[in-house]
């Protein structure tokens, strides 16, 4: 698949970059609060973590999670509200990297896509919990509002046919905000 | 502090009624509330952190942190649960409560729903009851709700409703795609689909504009404020009189009693965390079923050493909400048409009359989903990830229709809040523990009301349906939590009698959800509201400056 060539070694900024095409300007909104690094993911782990993503919601006419930004989406996260998710990330991604050198002898982004859905298949039934926490966020980061880090310029809503902006009312504030509350 | 003639817990459905109905009575009000007062420019529109989709959290509180429950499923296994989790049965802590965030349908209850156990006899191992007061009894209390909360929509299509002497007084919205989709389809099956009432101003009411028809609405503050709450209705009223003061923020931690088994007050942890005591001559508690019984059962002092009103271990039992089950739907032709607030049509066939069934309940559209409330409604068969998911997605969001309804829960004694005796919340004060479950007759209801809402599927063209049909481990209260304070007049069976009064402490009050005997086969909203105007029509008659008439 077109999306695994490129995921292969990525560092943070290249992932943005590699994300942005058609959409430089939200890109580099998006880098703002990131001194040029994950908030929590090291980058061997966002490898293996974007290689997970990209066979849940794979690219074809429409990106793929990470194209879409999830891995910013999911970083963000385990540096906030899902704090008490980080054993189980840091343990599954650990998990994932033995069982792809110890079945292929190479690191899971370097596998061909074939490859990586048989190893997802294998995690799934595995780690359950693990798998589960990966593949609801990564749905939230690709279905879910842009101003949490994924779903980059709205492309799923896009991708649905969905208006975005939504219909807007008298109280004009900033929808790319976080929440007031 | 100065002393004020009541203290209200709780700032929701029930106690901004409350306070605004004492406030204008001329009655001095403490109105107390734990979370803090939004507005239309706190909406966010924000589908990972709402009331609804809480991935990211409740916008309106809660917060995570602080606040936890423990829940004991049917296997016996404690956890601790957050407020963003579903079996923590959470209700949004805020001025409005709930009203502020939800789909603000308006429904009465039937008159038969007040007569269950009469109708139905009790199923072994329920707490089926009777309520002590009827629909007539409600009915002038009902339409009070309507017209000064505000509610529009058209009963007329439908037989199955209690008598009313007014009409709704807001027309209902244009219908949507779904209702012109599922109305004829309903009609053939010979039932008597109808515009679902609703809280919201479909014309210009009460000094706010009507619905906008965006897609964002239950889970959110409406952003143009049309839709109708305690917090844009009567507590502003409330305030108004100059005899009502709402302190935010402001967590309750005891009822106070005196030697002579008489509430004198509450102690409450301000904005800053700092405890103080507001004096008042009766109390109020209306915090939301599971928060009220909490509270009672916190209040423990010599005379009341298991809490208040709870002489005969009853507070916190008969704990229930809805069992919602229905179906989707899924279609060759676009059903969706971005109108929102998106649930629009109902039946009432489905309530009562079914031969063997204690009951049953309404059904109705479900409100417009987001995409990320759909990635787990996808047809029977289709992969949790991968690229037939995505593709799934892609065909289906638009050519879909969820039905389901709350189905009417049998209660029982064992479904119940209690003290944790280890978790404490951030204030330091024991946590709700949840246990029990409702009898299971409701799981029977449940799963007929779903084929129900397959059938109706069918009849409107859906070329596939998949059923949600669900056999909970733990009772799922959520905001729809009723029954924790029983109303009756049996003292050893219930906590508070036909006026909200609790049984052995007459001057505090219990008026909300939580005095439910039984709870309808329909959001619970305006009931509640309809009790807090009724409960407190009494408490001003019965008021007599120091003490109350007995």
């Amino acid at each position: 698949m077109q999306s695994n060539s490129k995921a292969i070694r990525l560092t943070r900024r290249q992932f943005v970059a590699a994300g942005a095409m058609g959409g430089a300007a939200l890109a580099a909104g998006c880098n703002a609060t990131n001194h040029g690094g994950w908030d929590f993911l090291n980058d061997a782990q966002a490898q293996t973590l974007a290689a997970i993503s990209d066979q849940i919601i794979p690219a074809d006419e429409f990106p793929s999670a990470s194209q879409a930004g999830v891995l910013t989406y999911i970083d963000r996260q385990l540096a906030r509200h899902y704090r008490r998710h980080r054993d189980t990330y840091r343990d599954g991604l650990a998990q994932a990297h033995a069982m792809s050198n110890e079945r292929y002898g190479r690191d899971m982004a370097a596998l061909s896509s074939t490859q990586q859905a048989e190893l997802v298949s294998a995690i799934e039934h595995q780690n359950r919990k693990f798998f589960d926490l990966v593949r609801n966020h990564t749905l939230e980061g690709y279905y879910g509002a842009p101003r949490h880090g994924g779903n980059r310029d709205a492309v799923s809503w896009k991708m649905l046919g969905l208006a975005e902006p939504p219909v807007r009312g008298r109280a004009q504030y900033d929808l790319g905000k976080g929440p007031a509350s | 502090m100065k002393r004020v003639n009541a203290v209200i817990v709780g700032a929701g459905a029930a106690g901004g009624i409350v306070a605004k109905e004492l406030a204008t009575a001329g009655l001095s009000v403490v109105l107390l509330e734990r979370g803090k007062w939004y507005t239309a420019n706190d909406c966010r529109k924000d589908d990972l952190r709402n009331q609804r989709t809480t991935v990211l959290g409740n916008a309106f509180g809660p917060e995570d942190e602080g606040n936890p429950r423990v829940s004991v499923d049917a296997t016996g296994v404690a956890q601790i649960v957050l407020p963003s989790e579903g079996s923590y049965s959470n209700d949004a802590a805020c001025v409005g409560g709930g009203t502020l965030s939800y789909g603000a349908m308006a429904w009465r209850y039937l008159p038969q729903d007040f007569r269950m156990r009469s109708i139905y006899g009790a199923p072994a191992g329920s707490s089926l009851e009777d309520w002590p007061i009827s629909y007539d009894d409600l009915e002038p209390y009902y339409e009070k709700a309507e017209y000064e909360i505000g509610v529009s929509g058209d009963y007329s299509g439908t037989p199955f409703h209690g008598p009313r002497k007014r009409p709704l007084p807001m027309p209902p919205l244009p219908p949507n795609r779904e209702f012109e989709i599922l109305e004829p389809a309903a009609k053939r099956l010979g039932l008597h689909p109808f515009h679902i009432p609703m809280a919201r101003n479909s014309v210009p009411y009460n000094g706010r504009g009507p619905c906008m028809r965006c897609r964002w609405c239950v889970g959110f503050a409406c952003e143009v404020d049309a839709k109708n709450g305690s917090q844009n209705t009567v507590i502003p009223t409330a305030l108004a009189t100059g005899n009502c003061e709402l302190r935010t923020e402001c967590m309750v931690r005891e009822i106070l009693t005196d030697d002579r088994g008489r509430a004198r007050g509450v102690a409450y942890f301000d904005a800053n965390g700092h405890l103080q005591e507001q004096p008042s001559d009766f109390v109020v508690v209306s915090a939301c079923a599971i928060e009220s019984a909490r509270l009672l059962l916190n209040s423990k002092s010599r005379l009341f050493p298991n809490g208040v009103g709870n002489r005969y271990d009853q507070v916190g039992r008969n704990l229930q909400g809805h069992h919602y089950t229905g179906a989707t739907g899924y279609f060759d032709f676009d059903t969706y048409d971005d109108v929102g607030p998106g649930a629009s049509i109902a039946v009432a066939d489905y309530n009562h009359g079914t031969p063997g069934l204690c009951g049953g309940g309404m059904l109705a559209n479900e409100f417009i989903r987001l995409p990320i409330q759909m990635v787990d409604q996808m047809p029977v068969n289709t992969p949790r990830w991968g690229l037939a998911h995505k593709k799934a997605m892609r065909s289906v969001y638009k050519r879909n229709i969820a039905l389901m309804g709350p189905t009417q829960e049998i209660p029982t004694a064992d479904a119940r809040v209690t003290l944790d005796p280890t978790v404490k919340d951030k204030w330091g004060m024991p946590v709700a523990r949840i246990s029990g479950n409702v009898h299971p007759h409701t799981f029977e209801i449940g799963a007929i009301q779903a084929k129900r809402c397959e059938a109706w599927l069918n009849e409107a063209g859906a070329i596939s349906t998949s059923l949600k049909i669900y056999k909970p481990l733990i009772v799922t209260a959520g905001q729809h939590q009723a029954g924790t304070c029983r109303m009756g007049e049996d003292p050893r069976a219930s906590v508070v009698n036909r006026n909200c009064q609790v049984h052995d402490v007459d001057n505090v009050f219990v008026i909300d959800g939580s005095v439910h005997v039984t709870n309808g086969g329909f959001n619970p909203a305006l009931t509640i509201m309809a009790i807090a105007y009724f409960a407190s029509e009494s408490l001003v008659r019965n008021w007599k400056g120091t003490g109350f008439r007995s």
